[in-house]
C-alpha cells in the first residue's frame, strides 16, 4: 500500500510541537501497515484539538459534536460491520461530555477503536481543568486548583469488562503505533489512552514529565490477568503503558444483533421484504 | 331494558386499579369482539403507576365504524369502588353499572387472577358470543401457561357465562356483528410501526419513555423478523447519535421518544441540521413541563419539534391523526428525509398510539421506497454544490469516494472553514431546501361541508373527534380543515381560512401552538380556539357542545 495514502492537504491547526502530531504519525503509519483502504475506515470524532484529527488523514469521517463522538461510531459499526470504525477525541471529549457513552460503549463492545488524546487539559477553551487533571492543577476556573480525584480510564475500563485496554505515549511513536495495531486488530472495543503534552496550557505534565513519570509493562506481563491488570491501573506515581488488559472471548455488538445472523449484507444494501410486511399488516 | 338510546352502539368502560389486570380484559374482550365481527374503539387513560390507583379502558362496539372517544358510558363494570367518583361526568343516570363481585368470584376458584377473564366474558356473552368461540380465544391466550391454566381460564369463563347469562335478562343489547372480520385491529403506536417497517427502518435506537415505548417494542419485537439493529441507548443523546451515525452508513433509523428524552435529543437534531444526514423522529406527546402528567396526553410539543435544535436548518413535521395516516405518513417520513436530507417528524401523542380500532389491512400496492444515496466517484464531495441545493448523500463503501461530514461550517469537501462566503452559501443551500419541499406538501383535507361559514381547524389525533363530531352536528355551515402535515405549512390555508365568516382552532393544548404557527406563516391570527389542557383526550360531545357555544 502507498504509505502516503493517507496524507491530507487540509492546513493543520495544532500549535507547532504539540503531541498530536505524533498520535496522527502513528495513527497514519498503523493503517497503512495493516493494509487498510481508506474508503474502508471512517473516524468519528467529538470536538476539541483532538477531535480534528480526522480532517488531517484522508479517509472517512464523522465528525460530530463534543463527547458524542462513540454513539455513532456504534451506530456506523452496526450499520455496516465490514467497516474500520475508529473514534477518536480528548480526555475532555470522551471522560467528561461523553462520560455516559464511555461507560456504556465499553458494556456493549462494539468491534470499534477508542483512541483518546489525554493530555490531562481542556486545550480548544484555553486551559481548563479536565477529567484526568491531577489534583492541585491551577487554571483560570480551578484558581486554587483541581481538588477532584482524577479519572482514571485504565481502571474503569477494566473494571466494566472493557475487552482490549491499553496506554500509550505520543512521544514513542513505534510503540503507540504497535498498541493502535493491535487495537485495530482486536475484535470488540478497544481503548488506547495516549499521554500527550500539550505544550500551550499544560506546564505540569510536560514531555519530560510524561517521562518522567511512566514505565513500559515487562515483556513477561500477562494481559489476559484481570486482576493483576486492575492492580497496574491504579498505578500512579509512575503510570504503566502499553496493553493491560485483552479479552478476546468476549462476543461483539455486532455479533450480538440479529439482523447479520442470518444476512450478512450492511443495511445499506437491504430492501424492505413487502412479502413478510403483507402478512404482518394482513 | 335495552341499553342505549343510539341502538346501533355501546360504549363499555372498565375501571380498576393499575396492576388488576384490566389490561387482560380489554385484550380478550376487544380480541373476542372484533373476531365476532363487531367494529370496536377502545383506548384508555391509566394513571403514572405500577399498582393501585384508577385507570380505566373505554371499549365502544358498534355496527358502524368509530373511532373516537366519547364521554358517554352505556355500561361499567367497576372493579374497585371508587370508579363511579374516578370517572365522574362520564357516568350518568342512564349508565348500566354492573355491581358484580368478580374478585369474590374468582377467589373461590383459587385466585383473584380470574377476575379478568371472568368479567371479559361477562360482557362476551351479553354480545351474543358463544362458550366454544371464547373457549378458543382463552386457548390461544393461554396455551403457553401449561394445560392446567388453560382449564381454570376455562372454568373462570363458564363462571363469566353464567353472570352474563343472569345480566341478560336485565340488559338486551341488540347491535349485530356488521364488520369484515378480515379488518384489522391495532392501536397508533403499531401504525407508526409497521408505517416505519413500510418506509424501510432497520435501525432503531432509544430510550423507553411513555408514549413513545410502544412503537420501540414492536419494532424489537420484529427485529429476528425483518433484520432490524435495535438498541436501546444508554439515554436519549446517544439514542440520536447513533441513529445519526447509522443513517450515515446507509440505514435507515428511527428514534422514538416522547418530550423530555427529545429535549435531550435537540443537540443531535441540530448536528442534523448541518451534517445534512437524514433522520427519522416519532415524538410521542405527554403534557409537560418536565415529567407533567407523564401517561397522558396532550399536543405540547408542537413548538418545540418546530424551534428545536439551535442554528437554522429546514424540518418535515408530519402529524397523523388516524391510524392509515400513521402508517402511510412515517412510510413516507423515511423517503423525505432520504430525499431532502433533513430530520423529518412523526408527531403522535398518548391518545393516538394507545387507541384501537378496525380498519382494512393496509394496501401496500402503492407503497414504494427510493434511496437516495448515490455511488460514489474518486472525486466526490458530501456537499457539493448543486443547482437544486441538494448534494448527492455518499455512503461509506459504496463507491470509491470519501463521505466527510463535520458540525462545523464546512465546505463541499466537508472541511471545516470560517470563510464567510463558503458559510453563507452552505447555510442558503441548507435553508434553500425549505422551498422545494413545500411543492411537495400534501393540503389539508377539508370535512364536512364545502359552503362553511364557521371553519373548524385541527391537527394530528384530534382529527377523528372533531370528524364525527361534526358529522353528528349535522351542520351545513361547519366545515373542519384536518392537517397531517403542519410545517411548512399548505399554501391553501389562507383561502381556506378567508372564505370563513369564522375560524375557531381546536388544540390539546393550552396556548394555541397551531394558530400560533398559523399567524407566523400567514399573518392571519385566529382569535377563537377550543383547547384542552387537562391530560385528557377531547370527547366527541365536548367538541360538539363547545363548538354549539361558538
Amino acid at each position: 500500500m502507498d504509505k502516503n495514502i493517507y496524507d491530507s492537504k487540509t492546513e493543520i491547526a495544532w500549535c507547532p510541537g504539540c503531541g498530536n502530531f505524533g498520535i496522527l504519525n502513528a495513527l497514519k503509519d498503523a493503517l497503512v501497515e495493516l493494509e487498510i483502504a481508506p474508503k474502508n475506515l471512517v473516524i468519528v470524532s467529538g470536538i476539541g484539538q483532538a477531535g480534528k484529527t480526522p480532517h488531517y488523514l484522508s479517509c472517512n469521517f464523522f465528525n460530530g459534536l463534543h463527547g458524542r463522538a462513540l454513539p455513532p461510531a456504534t451506530g456506523i459499526k452496526a450499520a455496516n460491520p465490514n467497516l474500520t470504525v475508529i473514534a477518536e477525541g480528548g480526555d475532555g471529549d470522551m471522560y467528561g461530555e461523553g462520560g455516559n457513552h464511555f461507560i456504556h460503549t465499553i458494556r456493549r463492545n462494539p468491534d470499534i477503536t477508542n483512541i483518546v488524546h489525554n493530555n490531562m487539559v481542556y486545550a480548544l477553551t484555553k486551559g481548563q481543568a479536565s477529567p484526568t487533571s491531577g489534583e492541585g492543577f491551577k487554571t483560570p476556573i480551578q484558581v486554587d486548583g483541581v481538588f477532584e480525584e482524577p479519572f482514571n480510564p485504565i481502571a474503569v475500563a477494566i473494571s466494566l469488562g472493557a475487552s482490549f485496554v491499553a496506554r500509550a505515549f505520543s512521544a514513542d511513536m513505534d510503540k503507540t503505533k504497535e498498541i493502535i495495531k493491535k487495537a485495530i486488530l482486536h475484535k470488540g472495543y478497544a481503548l488506547v489512552d495516549i499521554f500527550q503534552p500539550c505544550i500551550s496550557f499544560n506546564k505540569i505534565n510536560t514531555f519530560k514529565w510524561f517521562k518522567d513519570h511512566t514505565y513500559y509493562l515487562e515483556d513477561n506481563y500477562n494481559p489476559q490477568d484481570k486482576v493483576e491488570a486492575f492492580r497496574r491501573s491504579l498505578e500512579t506515581e509512575k503510570f504503566p503503558l502499553g496493553i493491560f488488559y485483552i479479552n478476546d472471548k468476549k462476543k461483539t455488538f455486532e455479533d450480538n444483533l440479529p439482523a447479520y445472523s442470518l444476512n450478512k449484507e450492511p443495511l445499506y444494501k437491504r430492501q424492505v421484504d413487502f412479502n413478510k410486511l403483507k402478512s404482518l399488516v394482513k | 331494558m335495552t341499553v342505549n338510546e343510539i341502538k346501533d352502539e355501546i360504549s363499555i368502560v372498565i375501571c380498576g386499579e393499575a396492576g388488576q389486570g384490566i389490561q387482560t380484559v380489554e385484550s380478550l374482550l376487544i380480541d373476542a369482539l372484533k373476531s365476532a365481527g363487531f367494529y370496536i374503539f377502545c383506548t384508555k387513560e391509566y394513571m403514572s403507576r405500577v399498582r393501585g390507583g384508577a385507570n380505566s379502558v373505554q371499549i365502544r362496539v358498534s355496527e358502524k365504524p368509530v373511532s373516537a372517544y366519547i364521554k358517554r358510558t352505556d355500561i361499567l363494570i367497576p372493579l374497585i369502588k371508587e370508579a363511579v367518583e374516578h370517572l365522574g361526568e362520564r357516568i350518568s343516570k342512564e349508565t348500566f353499572i354492573i355491581q358484580e363481585d368478580f374478585s369474590g368470584e374468582a377467589k373461590k376458584l383459587g385466585d383473584t387472577v380470574y377476575s379478568n377473564v371472568i368479567a371479559a366474558s361477562t360482557l362476551a356473552v351479553l354480545f351474543g358470543i358463544n362458550r366454544e368461540f371464547f373457549y378458543n380465544l382463552v386457548e390461544k391466550r393461554f396455551s403457553k401457561k401449561g394445560e392446567e391454566v388453560v382449564q381454570k381460564n376455562k372454568e373462570a369463563a363458564n363462571k363469566g357465562f353464567e353472570i352474563g347469562g343472569k345480566l341478560s335478562l336485565e340488559i338486551e343489547i341488540k347491535i349485530q356483528p356488521k364488520a369484515d372480520k378480515n379488518d384489522t385491529l391495532i392501536n397508533g403506536a403499531q401504525a407508526v410501526a409497521m408505517g416505519a417497517l413500510a418506509g424501510g427502518c432497520n435501525f432503531i435506537a432509544a430510550y423507553p419513555m411513555t408514549p413513545s415505548t410502544g412503537v420501540f417494542t414492536y419494532l424489537a419485537s420484529q427485529e429476528h423478523e425483518f433484520g432490524i439493529v435495535v438498541e436501546q441507548a444508554e439515554d436519549e443523546i446517544s439514542a440520536m447519535n447513533m441513529n445519526l451515525g447509522a443513517w450515515y452508513a446507509g440505514a435507515r433509523g428511527l428514534v422514538s421518544t416522547a418530550g423530555g428524552g427529545f429535549d435531550l435529543m435537540t443537540e443531535g437534531l441540530s448536528l442534523a441540521g448541518i451534517t445534512e444526514t437524514p433522520i427519522v423522529i416519532h415524538l410521542g406527546q405527554r403534557p409537560g413541563p418536565a415529567t407533567g402528567l407523564p401517561t397522558r396526553t396532550e399536543q405540547g410539543d408542537l413548538n418545540i419539534a418546530l424551534y428545536s435544535g439551535h442554528g437554522e436548518f429546514p424540518k418535515i413535521i408530519l402529524t397523523p391523526g388516524n391510524l392509515e395516516d400513521a402508517f402511510y405518513l412515517t412510510q413516507k417520513a423515511f423517503n423525505l428525509a432520504d430525499k431532502y436530507q433533513v430530520p423529518v417528524f412523526v408527531l403522535t401523542d398518548q391518545f393516538l398510539v394507545d387507541s384501537y380500532y378496525n380498519i382494512k389491512p393496509f394496501d401496500l400496492s402503492n407503497v414504494q421506497n427510493q434511496h437516495f444515496f448515490k455511488e460514489t466517484g474518486m472525486e466526490y464531495k458530501r456537499y457539493q454544490m448543486t443547482e437544486n441545493g441538494i448534494s448527492p448523500r455518499g455512503i461509506p463503501q459504496f463507491g470509491e469516494g470519501l463521505i466527510c461530514v463535520d458540525s462545523d461550517e464546512h465546505d463541499e469537501s466537508g472541511h471545516i472553514t470560517e470563510s464567510q462566503a463558503v458559510r453563507m452559501s452552505m447555510n442558503n443551500k441548507r435553508l434553500s431546501k425549505i422551498d422545494m419541499i413545500k411543492g411537495e406538501v400534501f393540503p389539508p383535507e377539508l370535512i364536512g361541508s364545502r359552503d362553511y361559514k364557521t371553519l373548524l381547524i385541527g391537527w394530528g389525533s384530534t382529527y377523528l373527534i372533531i370528524k364525527e363530531a361534526i358529522e353528528r352536528l349535522g351542520r351545513d355551515d361547519l366545515g373542519f380543515l384536518y392537517f397531517k402535515l403542519v410545517y411548512p405549512l399548505h399554501d391553501s390555508i389562507v383561502d381556506y381560512i378567508k372564505k370563513a365568516e369564522k375560524t375557531i382552532i381546536i388544540e390539546n393544548n393550552a396556548t394555541s401552538q397551531f394558530g400560533k404557527l398559523i399567524a407566523r406563516e400567514t399573518g392571519l391570527v385566529i382569535k377563537d380556539a377550543i383547547l384542552k389542557y387537562d391530560g385528557l383526550p377531547f370527547s366527541v360531545e365536548e367538541i360538539m357542545q363547545r363548538v354549539s357555544n361558538g
